[in-house]
């Protein structure tokens, strides 16, 4: 793909940082200051699910605890709480390893995303009442789950719908954002198209600085830890 | 808009600002829940001088090696199916994305919040060719429907109008019907913009932060604007700062973490999202085109002289916050879409003195700005060197200041006219003295005394009291 002035840009940096030519070599890193590993540090995983589901009340988000066998149970309350109606979610292993694929394909509206319908996905998103999707890595401080979207998982299952839903394995929760990034570098081959880190619902406070809870994304979410996945 | 928002001299938008009431106690009030918010979240790190110490090293690294940095930057975006144009000035910028929006034949075109397209005056060169332009963050979107009302804050842009008023402009410009609740107008908003994402042809965000390492850009909002921005339109365009990116994730994660805990005093806001070029085969949503606009716009010639701390900046608006000079005057009264310390110092760098020579002025230089700094920009010292530029290089002060100056090198030159002036002083100031303070005050202390009394002059002089105390006389 094209790269244009980038030649002529680059000089003139280089010239105002006292160079000839710009650097070719990369530079050495070596911080003096590593504070983000201290924090949580040497925290069990039983801890960071209480931080996680203390956080979830700063971040205006229920949250349920199960195990896998009651997944289908939770989530059915969860539905009724949201008012039923139609369901869009991502199409991964994960829920047949929960085994709630049935129990989401038997729900009277619901819709796996299938990257052979193209904007046909975006369409019901844009209806649906709910969208359901994994937490790929959650973090305790902030009461966070990363996404990392693809042809199965579209980006806009968590944005497009009015309420969210976000199944959270304990396995999945690491202390903060820190894990997380490091998990991303250590990715062996080209990262996703798209990350989300999401905390909560959307919200704004740009009228007279009050909080309004759902603007342009979901107006409620909930997240599902399940214990023993 | 530019840049620059408004042509008015200083001291009148000082003055219209000065008696807008309501703005002043947004103001007030905006800024006090917002700094103890960062403070709280700041605080809950247990370490932050550590954090901040390590936020000014990453920034410091990347401006010492920017030129590396960028060529990583450029390689990776371009391996990722992205186009990256690299743009000296703002015509560059724009003209580069007026020809994209041409050959796509756009009509509408959505964008997120971004400091950098309004800098490029990015909205005014797509209305010319015929695009709608409309901005999707709540606030921008208030003022942009409210015939382009600036915005008053880097962070929170329509802080200085009313819920009555936003009610107002929704009723005038998108049918709105229902009551001036906050939720009620937000809802409204919430389902007009959302056909608006749906029928764009172009998406433009901003970038807070662009990763070299892997060619990625992280956006972080709270509404959920930027990834809808992002994930609908067919083409994509980015435009950032040529200052605002970090070696890797890693990095990425620390900076992120320290703006939103003091821009907003959230651990992480609702949304940080990280896109890496344009959508792979098969995905359904996502750009199908991805172009990154990297603009220099006068960034370079801050980089390797006295101001290059500035470039350090993360955009957080805690200085903003902490600033009390911003919260009597607030950020219209800047006349940049920079406002608050950031503004004063960054606005003359970018805008030139010609237009900003007094911003280095509208500071107490009392420090507040640079203690909350997560990046430990020594902004109040380079408010003092602007004053110093302004001063000898430019040989110009401002008027009030070399009036003063003069006026206080005639009155204290010679021992007779200061014994003069200063036995005079109560006499000359009677006719303005009401219940020992002074009202309406001639001259120079007009500016003072419209917003506030002034002291009336002692009728005794400190040196006669001296005298009297030092012969045994009443020491009162």
């Amino acid at each position: 793909m094209t790269i244009q002035n980038r030649d002529s840009f680059l000089q003139t940096i280089s010239e105002k940082l006292g160079r000839t030519a710009p650097l070719t070599k990369k530079p050495e890193i070596r911080w003096n200051h590593l504070p983000q590993h201290e924090v949580l540090k040497n925290t069990s995983k039983d801890e960071l699910v209480q931080i996680l589901i203390e956080q979830c009340q700063n971040i205006h988000t229920s949250v349920h605890l199960c195990d896998s066998a009651s997944l289908a149970e939770t989530l059915k309350i969860i539905f009724d709480q949201y008012g039923n109606g139609s369901i869009i979610y991502t199409d991964d292993n994960r829920f047949s390893e929960l085994r709630i694929d049935s129990f989401l394909q038997s729900q009277p509206e619901s819709f796996k995303w299938q990257p052979e319908l193209l904007e046909q996905n975006i369409t019901i998103a844009d209806q649906a009442n709910i969208g359901i999707v994994i937490s790929d890595v959650t973090l305790a401080e902030s009461g966070t789950i990363m996404l990392q979207t693809n042809e199965k998982k579209g980006r806009v299952i968590s944005f497009l719908p009015t309420n969210s839903i976000a199944i959270v394995p304990k396995s999945s929760i690491v202390p903060r954002f820190t894990q997380a990034a490091q998990f991303l570098r250590s990715i062996d081959g080209p990262v996703s198209s798209c990350i989300n880190f999401i905390t909560g619902p959307s919200n704004s406070a740009d009228i007279e600085m009050n909080l309004v809870v759902g603007v342009h994304g979901p107006v409620q979410m909930t997240y599902v830890i399940v214990e023993d996945y | 808009m530019a840049m620059k928002i408004s042509n008015d001299k200083f001291t009148d938008r000082l003055e219209t600002n000065l008696k807008n009431d309501f703005m002043r106690n947004a103001v007030a009030s905006a800024q006090e829940r917002l700094q103890s918010r960062r403070s709280l979240a700041a605080e809950s790190l247990g370490n932050w001088e550590e954090w901040r110490n390590h936020g000014e090293e990453i920034r410091q690294h990347v401006l010492q090696n920017l030129d590396y940095y960028l060529y990583e930057l450029s390689e990776n975006v371009s391996k990722r199916g992205g186009h990256v144009f690299f743009a000296q000035t703002a015509e560059e910028a724009s003209n580069y994305i007026v020809s994209i929006a041409k050959q796509k034949e756009a009509k509408k075109i959505v964008k997120s919040k971004s400091m950098v397209t309004e800098e490029i005056n990015l909205n005014q060169h797509l209305d010319e060719i015929g695009c709608s332009v409309v901005e999707t963050d709540l606030g921008e979107y208030i003022l942009q429907l409210d015939d382009h009302d600036p915005p008053s804050h880097i962070v929170a842009p329509a802080l200085h109008k009313n819920k009555d008023q936003i009610r107002e402009v929704f009723a005038d410009k998108i049918e709105y019907t229902n009551t001036s609740k906050p939720e009620e107008l937000a809802l409204h908003a919430r389902k007009v913009l959302r056909e608006e994402f749906l029928s764009a042809d172009i998406g433009i965000t901003g970038c807070n932060f662009a990763v070299a390492e892997t060619g990625s850009i992280c956006l972080v909002t709270n509404e959920g604007n930027a990834d809808l921005v992002s994930a609908l339109p067919k083409t994509q365009i980015t435009v950032m700062g040529m200052e605002r990116l970090v070696p890797t994730f890693e990095e990425m994660e620390v900076l992120v973490s320290m703006l939103t805990r003091s821009a907003v005093g959230q651990k992480l806001t609702s949304y940080i999202t990280v896109l890496t070029g344009a959508k792979q085969p098969f995905e359904v949503d996502g750009p199908e085109e991805f172009h990154l606009v990297i603009v220099d716009n006068g960034r370079s010639s801050i980089l390797g002289g006295e101001f290059q701390s500035i470039l350090q900046c993360i955009r957080c608006a805690a200085c903003v916050n902490a600033c009390p000079v911003y919260r009597h005057i607030g950020g219209h009264a800047y006349g940049s879409i920079y406002s608050g310390p950031i503004g004063a110092v960054l606005s003359p760098l970018l805008g030139g003195y010609d237009d900003y020579k007094e911003l280095p002025y509208a500071s107490t230089l009392c420090g507040a700005c640079t203690e909350v700094c997560p990046v430990k920009i020594p902004l109040h010292q380079l408010l003092h060197k602007h004053r110093e530029v302004i001063v000898e290089k430019e040989g110009r002060a401002p008027l009030s200041e070399t009036a003063l100056m003069q006026a206080f090198g005639f009155g204290t030159g010679s021992s007779t006219v200061y014994k003069l002036g200063s036995k005079v002083a109560s006499t000359v100031m009677k006719p303005f003295v009401n219940e020992e303070k002074i009202k309406k005050g001639p001259g120079p202390l007009k500016n003072w005394t419209e917003i506030r009394d002034f002291p009336s002059p002692e009728k005794e002089r400190f040196r006669d009291w001296f005298e009297k105390r030092n012969k045994g006389g009443n020491p009162s």
